[in-house]
């Protein structure tokens, strides 16, 4: 057993003292002066403008999916400016400490490989991920919000508390310097005393309770309420891999919650699960925490397959090549990302037979992946392709994908993996697909759904120049470490001795640069087409001559986002309704019954975020009394019988006259 | 059942969503009753079996974990109501779905874990370890 003493516990402020403020770093002392002074600006703003009650009524307190949507997503974006500033410390740290010690030492540096880990994946790629499939899902079902509109709201609040927990690690306290995945015995009390693991571990429960509760929530919307007509298989192919993506989600995201509580179990209450000795076993947290890893990438990777899908298809102008054997890869790959767990770790020594069985289901399962490659191309194929910025966006995921595909089967076969295993290659691969396949796509998705959402179209001069700059910058710095890999440079090093890798760092840190600047593109993108909205308006609700029901509405949608709720008698919806003729009906509208806004989401997430603060830092009053408000809050909000309204016919048929007339003015 | 799913105009699709009309498939006393006793049965037997060692450890061992599964399936009949129809055949679905990755994550991580303690571990502890890590 470790035998740590902790320093004394004061009852009021924990293990909290003025030394876990890191006034001793100046790079972070300079950063929170920053941040401070840019957060003050902002709340200032919000004052002044006196957009508080407005940001609370409308935004905080929504239960609209369309809204929740969107907050995710700008979750998403924020948090990829702090992990971005991660990834390019650590490109400069690398491409600097060639015989010196670089610009940061030892415990900041392992802070900041840590931290760019766990934000990206948890705290950019899943807001982005659930964002999406949350504004688009409920409107290609032709649905007017998702099955449980209050919980929806609730898990957003409780990313929230979590992305707001990590970021809070920079400025007091530490984060974890463990590696994204924490491992024991390294994670353990032993050897990480400090509060950084407690950040990590309590931001990913908390964040972790709303991860799996959207995915609880999304399942049931798309199996309960697509729109009458819509049997599974019409179904747009971006909900069957969402409906896939949450499956996995319900599935996977318990292992985590287990094997994490184990480890807090461990660093909280002496037990032995994970530790070398009293018969722990570290290697049994490697492979729990991996049978949740491995179906993660599958959450992020496959609803970006389902948004090419209907980019590819829409702007050729085409069906769909081979819907069935889409979703039927969906499928497969749902079930077999189950099934490749250990190729994360080949070397921890279970032998030729373990090995070879998961290097063969990993080889397998880039069968179905590669199917879905061909149907993009022949969808294509005598297709009348528009190359606006989502297809362009899509042909580099395709190009880029393959190569992280091949990477990732050449690492599949034990033996190579032996010599790459926890190399640079490595690390190249994983971005390749990540950046190559769920950023691309996130990218592909913002550039599609935007007009819908905002009700205009997104700058194409900007939005090209950060096309160019992404691509180029990704290849610039990624192809150094595949070289770097093969030359044997092991990931996560704070310095150097040999002054012929150099060069290769120097040329990924250059591609990092080009990367910031695409970074900027795309801020500058949003910002121009922002104030150009009126020269960029679309009033069709359909901009890209769309195929499935989310076009078929207003842009952006009204609240109850269909007045009548479509009846769908092929896949492809709108493209089958267009073909035949549609008439959007003018009149005989209804009262709509709708879900109330309610603060609870926000009270909760709140609550939450002061539980784990308090569990961090060994305030146990502020744990206790967080806790029990949390249970109050939540059963109380049961009382609420106030939870819906109906928008009254007046309105809606003042919306959809409205909508009549633009579209008149459009026509002419 | 969700506030909007009300809100549909169509007939059928609103009629589907309210629980009410499928009443029969939230149990009866009866079941509940059934479901009680056999859940009490199978808790008391594995109490017994342990306050009272008549059988050996080993076979004591496997007969609560027997028992602990009659009880998961005990629960999942007469407490969480299902059979093939529920739901349009989607809980059965689900349930089949866990049970597959339930059982890959168990029996993976069982052979995964002696593999690696049979390689890994050095030969000294393997005496205390015994044969599973």
């Amino acid at each position: 057993m470790q035998t740590t003493t902790h320093p004394a516990i004061s009852p009021i402020l924990g293990r909290f003292t003025l030394e876990s403020l890191p006034l001793h770093e100046p790079i972070v002392v300079a950063t929170f002066v920053a941040v401070a002074i840019g957060g003050i600006a902002l709340l200032a703003a919000l004052t002044y403008f006196k957009l508080w009650a407005y940001l609370w009524k409308e935004w905080f307190t929504t239960v609209d999916h369309k809204r929740i949507g969107i907050m995710y997503m700008i979750l998403g974006i924020v948090m990829l400016l702090r992990g971005f500033s991660d990834a390019i410390m650590m490109r400069l740290q690398q491409a600097m400490a060639f015989g010196n010690e670089g610009y940061l030492n030892a415990h900041h540096y392992d802070q900041v490989f840590t931290a760019h880990g766990v934000i990206m994946i948890f705290f950019v790629a899943m807001p982005i991920v659930t964002g999406l499939m949350n504004y688009v899902v409920p409107l290609q079902i032709g649905a007017r919000d998702v099955s449980f509109p209050f919980l929806n709201n609730f898990s957003f609040w409780m990313t929230a508390s979590g992305a707001v927990m990590v970021m809070m690690s920079l400025f007091v306290g530490e984060f974890a310097q463990t590696g994204w995945l924490a491992m024991p015995p390294l994670s353990g009390i032993g050897f990480s005393p400090g509060v950084g693991v407690d950040y990590y571990i309590w931001s990913l429960q908390i964040a972790g309770v709303g991860t799996l509760l959207s995915g609880v929530n999304l399942i049931c919307t798309i199996v309960k309420m697509r729109a009458p007509g819509m049997t599974m298989m019409k179904m747009p192919i971006f909900c069957w891999t969402a409906l896939c993506t949450n499956i996995l989600i319900v599935a996977a995201f318990p292992v985590l919650t287990a094997v994490l509580a184990l480890l807090s179990l461990d660093r909280y209450a002496d037990t032995a699960f994970f530790t070398n000795t009293l018969g722990g076993n570290p290697m049994m947290y490697v492979n729990l925490i991996w049978i949740w890893g491995h179906p993660e990438v599958y959450i992020l990777i496959l609803p970006m397959f389902g948004v090419f899908s209907e980019v590819t298809s829409t702007f050729s102008g085409k069906r769909l090549f081979g819907y069935t054997s889409m979703v039927y890869a969906t499928c497969v790959i749902t079930l077999l990302a189950y099934l490749v767990w250990l190729h994360h770790f080949f070397t921890m020594g279970s032998g030729a037979s373990v090995n070879s069985f998961f290097g063969i289901t990993t080889m397998i399962i880039s069968i179905p992946t590669g199917a879905k490659i061909f149907n993009w191309l022949f969808t294509m194929y005598r297709g009348r392709i528009r190359f606006e910025l989502p297809m362009m966006w899509t042909v580099a995921f395709m190009i880029t994908f393959t190569l992280g595909g091949m990477t990732g089967v050449l690492l599949a076969v034990p033996p190579a993996d032996f010599v790459l295993h926890n190399s640079l290659f490595l690390v190249a691969h994983f971005h390749n697909v990540i950046i190559g396949g769920v950023l691309f796509g996130a990218f592909a998705a913002i550039n599609y759904w935007w007009p819908k959402a905002f009700g205009f179209k997104l700058n194409q001069f900007w939005g090209k120049l950060s096309f160019w700059l992404w691509v180029s910058g990704f290849y610039f710095a990624f192809v150094p470490l595949y070289v770097l890999g093969l030359m044997g440079v092991t990931r996560r090093l704070r310095t150097f001795e040999d002054p012929s890798y150099q060069i290769w760092f120097l040329i990924a840190a250059f591609g990092a640069f080009l990367v910031a600047l695409g970074i900027a593109a795309m801020l500058i993108q949003f910002a121009v087409s922002i104030r150009d909205r009126k020269k960029l308006v679309d009033v069709t609700g359909d901009p890209w001559n769309g195929r499935t029901l989310e076009w078929a509405t207003s842009s952006p949608p009204p609240d109850y986002n269909f007045a009548f709720t479509p009846i769908v008698h092929d896949g492809d919806a709108w493209a089958d309704m267009k073909a035949r003729g549609y008439q959007r009906p003018t009149s005989g509208y209804k009262d709509i019954h709708m879900p109330s806004n309610t603060g609870t989401g926000v009270i909760l997430g709140a609550l939450s975020t002061a539980f784990g603060v308090g569990m961090i830092w060994y305030v146990w009053w502020l744990a206790g009394l967080s806790f029990i408000g949390i249970l109050a809050v939540a059963i109380g909000h049961t009382f609420n019988y106030k939870r819906d309204y109906h928008i009254p016919a007046a309105d809606v048929t003042r919306e959809e006259d409205a909508r009549t007339a633009a579209l008149a003015g459009a026509a002419a | 059942m969700s506030a909007t799913s009300h809100g549909y105009d169509h007939p059928e699709h609103a009629a589907q969503d309210h629980a009410h009309d499928d009443e029969e498939s939230h149990g009866s006393r009866k079941g509940y009753w059934i479901g009680f006793a056999l859940s009490a049965v199978l808790t008391a037997i594995p109490f017994w079996l342990v306050m009272t060692n008549p059988l050996s450890a080993q076979t004591t061992a496997l007969i609560i974990m027997a028992f602990a599964a009659a009880q998961i399936i005990v629960h999942m009949i007469f407490f969480l109501h299902m059979n093939r129809r529920a739901e349009g055949g989607w809980s059965m679905m689900a349930l089949l779905f866990t049970i597959v990755i339930v059982g890959i994550s168990l029996a993976g991580s069982l052979w995964v874990m002696y593999h690696m303690n049979a390689n890994m571990m050095p030969a000294m502890n393997m005496q205390d370890m015994g044969g599973m890590g």
